[in-house]
């Protein structure tokens, strides 16, 4: 294809490359948060940005989260396109009244007269060694509340497409990253003109036929890794990246599971009343007659993240996502 | 600690009282005209027309709210927050904005949306449950009320800052440059979200002028439950100027609002402005305010009455008579019979409106839950 350029890109540099066109193709698309001017973000994901866009389209924040969101939506008001950046998951509390309060219902409460179009880019999840509040997964608080998207990335290029639809979608969109698949490389064409799906699409990214595993962001490498290795046992596993949050794009769900009659759901959140449980309703609501077996969820505990020494029993692996699929297929 | 610093801690301008000797006063509570050396010039253009019109908005709007109060008495509002005993310096900051400045108001500025151009209905239909906002912002430049408590301090400050990025900060040109204005309480001056604005705002050199109406009572709680020191010094450890003013002195609320509007719009922004006043009436209709203050202090406060000093001065030098006044009243009575007709027959929304502007963009749940309403609905006329 004329113009293709096939490159190997990490996650975290597919969301640098993601912002810079999303910010070339419209000057209002501005960045603000901590520390992602001459840092570059404590991640890099903006390294550069400020050096080629300046001080007023990268903006190095004062250090208070609900000030990063709140001057946003004043700035979404006043016509731009502005893209937060918590540092991370567990700092992202003291904007919560700014994000559910006033983000989330300002379309709504102005009739429509009004637009928040502004991206919340929150890294999350756990398995990096992290202090207490580092590796939390909040994405069920956001997917809770109406007014909000909230999307998560799996891949490099997912990553590069879906924050450049993200920046573009008139509604507020909380997009979660996957930290510690940051620095997971893929191949993609970085020149390609469109993306290959939608933002809220969800992507069957495995065919099977025996049992569907649903999960997002840093879980779904995992769920692929266990779907290798039941295929060599003789079980047939179909994998979805589910990618967006709210709106679910359960459709995608239903169609596998009425294909395969068993569902397991995981995430690195909490079980009790994650996206799992939402997703294990809404299935058991629409394929009650299709389903073998109830409805797995493989979440964290129902404990505060633990200690980074314990993580590792805290965080669905391969074994636990197998042991799912086991249960799921013991009925 | 050096001894000085300690002195002048145990020392500050009253808190409460009279405002103390800080405070901008330009027409006393007798309805004398006072002079001072920085702020006469901002009124001396100010025409007996110009007064006349003043004294006009806050008659209005004072039966606007006595209006509100008595339609949520007769069950036609589910609540209104008064703002009675505050209209000078609602009408005299309102009044010193242009056209192109922007307001963040509380809940409670129903006389600033006045003099702002607003519908007066506009600020019923919240309270009478008919939205939740209701208005498009920029047809007025005034933002739609805010309930959570100063979190608009924030959205004030984050679009100063881009009508900084927008270049719309000292150019010297009036019609581009630009100032924000932020309303908010004493209460508020506590909260996280007023105080990380003055932080941001400071940081960002935003064109904004936070005006705090300190009506002496959050709800129960008196001011000095919020602050040691008068409010308006807050804005020293931030690091932009603070000025009281009397807030129930129209001229000097004016002056001092043009004053910090103009600083704001040369790129001297932030400021912090203090209108010293007080919350005559309850916080809401849903509160009872003789179980915490004592009535003296309303009686005091009585005599500090921002309408009836400027009808006096008025009067006095002969800039009106009793038959303008007069016609005010009817005007008034006017105003008040067409409010209470817009009121009672304030539309409701038909329910499957609910799911139109939850999102700009077309969202499944909405479609799906909406046309599910409507089949439920529909389920019961086929029945019939």
């Amino acid at each position: 294809m004329a113009g293709q350029q096939l490159e190997k890109v990490t996650l975290g540099k597919s969301i640098t490359n993601g912002l810079r066109k999303a910010m070339e193709a419209d000057p209002k698309v501005v960045l603000i948060g901590e520390d992602i001017g001459k840092l570059g973000g404590v991640f890099r994901i903006t390294e550069g940005l400020q050096k080629d866009f300046g001080e007023d389209r990268v903006i190095d924040s004062p250090l208070a989260e609900s000030g990063i969101v709140g001057t946003a939506v004043g700035m979404a008001l006043r016509g731009y396109r502005p893209v937060c950046e918590i540092q991370f998951d567990g700092f992202v509390y003291p904007a919560f009244d700014q994000i559910v309060s006033q983000v989330a219902k300002m379309h709504a409460r102005a009739l429509g007269a009004v637009k928040i179009p502004m991206v919340i880019r929150i890294p999350f999840g756990g398995g990096i060694g992290s202090p207490e509040h580092h590796s939390e997964s909040p994405e069920a608080y956001f997917a809770h509340t109406a007014g909000l998207r909230v999307v998560a990335c799996s891949n490099p290029e997912d990553a590069h497409w879906m924050i450049q639809q993200a920046v573009a979608c008139d509604d507020p969109v909380i997009f979660f990253e996957p930290k510690r698949r940051y620095h997971d490389r893929a191949e993609y064409d970085t020149a390609a003109s469109s993306s290959p799906r939608g933002l809220f699409e969800a992507n069957v990214i495995r065919q099977g036929t025996d049992v569907t595993l649903v999960g997002y962001g840093p879980v779904v490498k995992t769920m692929l890794e266990s779907a290798a290795a039941a295929e060599a046992e003789g079980t047939s596993i179909e994998v979805i990246d589910l990618r967006s949050l709210s709106p679910l794009p359960i459709d995608t769900i239903v169609a596998s599971v009425r294909k395969t009659g068993r569902l397991v759901v995981v995430h690195e959140a909490s079980s009790f009343l994650g996206m799992a449980s939402e997703i294990s309703a809404q299935v058991t609501e629409q394929c009650f007659y299709e389903l073998e077996a109830p409805v797995i969820r493989v979440g964290g505990a129902n404990i505060p993240y633990p200690p980074s020494r314990m993580e590792e029993e805290f965080l669905p692996d391969l074994d636990r996502i197998l042991d799912g699929v086991d249960r799921a297929l013991a009925y | 600690m050096s001894d000085k610093v300690v002195a002048e801690l145990q020392e500050p301008t009253p808190a409460v009282g009279d405002g103390g000797p800080d405070m901008i006063q330009l027409l006393t509570p007798e309805g004398q005209r006072v002079s001072h050396p920085d702020y006469d010039k901002y009124v001396a253009d100010l025409t007996p027309e110009d007064l006349r019109s003043f004294y006009r908005d806050l008659v209005l709007i004072r039966r606007l709210d006595a209006e509100g109060y008595a339609l949520q008495r007769q069950g036609e509002l589910g609540l209104w927050p008064s703002l009675l005993g505050q209209e000078a310096a609602q009408v005299g900051s309102g009044r010193a904005l242009r056209p192109h400045d922007f307001v963040f108001p509380t809940y409670r500025e129903h006389g600033v949306g006045f003099v702002r151009g607003m519908d007066p209905q506009s600020s019923l239909q919240l309270f009478r449950g008919v939205s939740q906002g209701g208005w498009d912002p920029q047809e007025n430049n005034f933002h739609l009320y805010t309930i959570v408590i100063g979190a608009q301090a924030l959205h004030a400050t984050g679009y100063a800052m881009g009508v900084r990025m927008d270049g719309n900060v000292g150019t010297g040109d009036p019609d581009r440059d630009t100032a924000v204005i932020c309303y908010f309480g004493d209460g508020a001056s506590s909260q996280g979200d007023v105080n990380e604005a003055f932080v941001y705002a400071a940081s960002f050199d935003a064109p904004v002028v936070f005006f705090c109406q300190n009506n002496q009572w959050a709800i129960s709680e008196p001011v000095e439950k919020q602050t040691r020191i008068p409010l308006f010094q807050r804005a020293r450890g931030f690091g932009f100027p603070g000025v009281r003013v009397d807030g129930n002195d129209i001229l000097a609320t004016y002056a001092v609002t043009q004053h910090c509007l103009d600083e704001a719009r040369n790129g001297n922004g932030p400021l912090l402005i203090e209108a010293y006043t007080y919350r005559m009436g309850a916080h809401t209709t849903a509160d009872d305010p003789t179980k915490y203050r004592v009535s003296a202090e309303v009686e005091e406060w009585k005599f500090r009455d921002p309408i009836l000093r400027l009808k006096t001065l008025l009067a006095h030098e002969g800039m009106a008579d009793e038959a303008f006044f007069t016609q005010i009243d009817e005007e008034a009575d006017q105003f008040a019979a067409e409010l209470r007709e817009g009121c009672v027959t304030m539309a409701t929304m038909p329910g499957e409106t609910m799911w139109d502007h939850v999102y700009a963009e077309d969202h499944p749940v909405m479609e799906a839950e909406r046309a599910a309403y409507l089949a439920y609905k529909a389920s019961f006329e086929e029945a019939n």
